[in-house]
């Protein structure tokens, strides 16, 4: 497979929840091999397209193909199937509380494979020790911080050697320090294992610096992509809104609302 | 009219949870065979269900069983019959106290820890976490939750039982002075299979009953604090409910 051939291609995808419509014949094709990028401004369904991409949730119209597959063919055992070369990155962690940070990363090996215990073990550390986590591997998820949960997670999602990493928000409430590891985990990560990263994030600057190719959605489609360096110069308002995080543009910054003024008098006039 | 309106969609919406815990049933019944070979989940769930719940379950029958020696003494010297004691506390005890106090007390204790235990990995995204690793969460979580809370149930019953016949002998016979020889005997004579199988079978049933609800409710609550909290109260409200219904439908069926 060459670098550029899409690995995940979505073609007029419509999804609806509660009576809005979050996609509208929305058509993305992801390359293999890089790290892709879906930014946008809040509410306009990254989560809910990564949901999508993974199967968690079902189209109502269109067509969704990871790695060949026809999402909306395959039967639950197929999609487990396709998952077992996926690993997803959720935005807390998602560990297991019950297990401790070794037990975690092993949780798929065990569930999936009759692997011995001495492998078992050799494969978490070297995992742990890729994330810089190998002396935490006795410790409990409750003991970890938010920067050490997430790379946790990290070494769970590659411990199956999946052939698409998936990050949702993945630097939501980290200190710099802890985004700088990451970010260079998820390349280094991309390059060493040949993955394909898909990131859902609104870290402009940080995903810049990161990303090969960024796609930003807003009102239910792609309005642009390209490279950071091509989002940037790109002359549109809604582009240039969202990268330069302005208040004013295209996206407005109020949720829809009746007349300020007219409704602060007609609350003074009640009282 | 509109009274009639709240009656029909309250009615309506009791039928559409009754099918989807019914659904939601036969899903975990279809996964089961296969979880029943990984006995290291079950066992860890009967601890949780069952062990944990062993302090709560002896000490409640220890009272139960004294406050049956001192109403059954107090009733049946009335009559002139006090050595029957040992066969109405064993009788009382093993066909209906025991089974529904512990069911019970089960759903406050066990039913409560299941289903707020569910209902945060929901709302933690640790199922969705399972799901994306290709790991089945009705099998790995729900199952061995299920399967453990119904083995559990009968075996807390029957300590409970056990534990409220010694209260019984402890008030009847080393206070109140009932013959010790009586006690045991009338008992023995008078309690039949036929009347410990009544029990079995409650306690059976109300494990079932009670596991189910605690799954399910956890299963889908909100994946919200306050999701959470709802799930854990009707958990103990609805299995409380279709415990004492049950109870009626056996002993009916029993009689």
């Amino acid at each position: 497979m060459s670098q550029s051939a899409a690995i995940v291609e979505v073609r007029q995808l419509s999804y609806t929840i509660g009576g809005h419509a979050v996609f509208d014949g929305l058509d993305i094709d992801i390359p293999a091999g890089r790290v892709t990028a879906i930014m946008g401004p809040s509410g306009t369904g990254k989560t809910t397209l990564l949901r999508l991409i993974t199967g968690q949730v079902r189209p109502d119209r269109g067509s969704i193909h990871v790695a060949g597959e026809d999402l909306g063919a395959l039967s639950r055992n197929g999609l487990y199937a396709l998952r077992r070369r996926m690993g997803m990155l959720f935005q807390n962690g998602a560990l297991l509380t019950d297990l401790s940070v070794f037990e975690n990363v092993a949780f798929p090996l065990r569930e999936h494979t009759d692997l011995p215990e001495r492998l078992i073990r050799d494969l978490v550390l070297t995992k742990l020790q890729s994330v810089g986590l190998r002396g935490a591997a006795e410790l409990m998820p409750a003991e970890l911080s938010g920067g050490m949960t997430r790379r946790v997670a990290l070494a769970r999602a590659i411990v199956m050697d999946p052939q698409i990493l998936i990050y949702d928000e993945p630097f939501v409430g980290l200190d710099p320090i802890s985004m700088g590891v990451i970010l260079r985990l998820v390349r280094r990560l991309n390059d060493a294992l040949g993955l394909t990263s898909i990131i859902v994030s609104h870290d402009v600057q940080e995903i810049s610096t990161v990303a090969d190719l960024v796609f930003l959605l807003s009102g239910g489609t792609v309005v642009a992509h390209g490279t950071p360096r091509e989002m940037s110069k790109n002359p549109s308002e809604i582009v240039h809104q969202f990268m330069g995080g302005l208040a004013d543009g295209p996206v407005p910054f109020h949720y829809p609302a009746p007349d300020y003024i007219g409704e602060l008098l007609a609350r003074d006039g009640a009282t | 009219m509109s009274w009639f309106r709240d009656v029909a969609g309250e009615a309506s919406k009791s039928l559409v949870t009754l099918g989807a815990t019914t659904r939601f049933l036969v899903r975990v019944l279809i996964a089961s065979p296969s979880v029943l070979l990984r006995g290291d989940l079950i066992i860890e769930q009967i601890f949780n269900t069952g062990t944990l719940s062993l302090v709560i379950i002896m000490l409640s029958g220890l009272f139960v069983g004294m406050v049956l020696g001192l109403q059954g003494f107090q009733l049946l010297q009335r009559f002139g019959s006090e050595e029957a004691l040992g066969t109405a506390a064993a009788i009382g005890l093993v066909k209906e106290l025991g089974p529904v106090i512990t069911a019970l007390l089960f759903a406050g204790r066990a039913g409560t820890a299941l289903a707020s235990e569910i209902g945060l990995m929901r709302a933690t995204d640790q199922l969705s976490a399972m799901e994306m690793m290709a790991v089945d969460p009705i099998k790995r979580v729900i199952v061995p939750r299920f399967i453990g809370g119904i083995i559990a149930m009968p075996l807390l019953a029957a300590i409970f039982s056990m534990i409220g016949i010694y209260g019984a002998q402890l008030i009847g016979v080393q206070i109140m002075g009932v013959d010790s020889g009586s006690f045991w005997s009338q008992m023995r004579a008078s309690v039949g299979l036929h009347d410990i199988n009544e029990g079995i079978v409650k306690s059976c049933i109300f494990g079932v009953a009670c596991s189910l609800i605690a799954v399910y409710e956890g299963y889908y609550s909100v994946p919200t604090a306050e999701g959470v909290g709802l799930a854990t109260t009707r958990t103990v409200v609805t299995s409380a409910v279709v415990t004492l219904f049950l109870d009626y439908l056996i002993t009916a069926a029993f009689s």
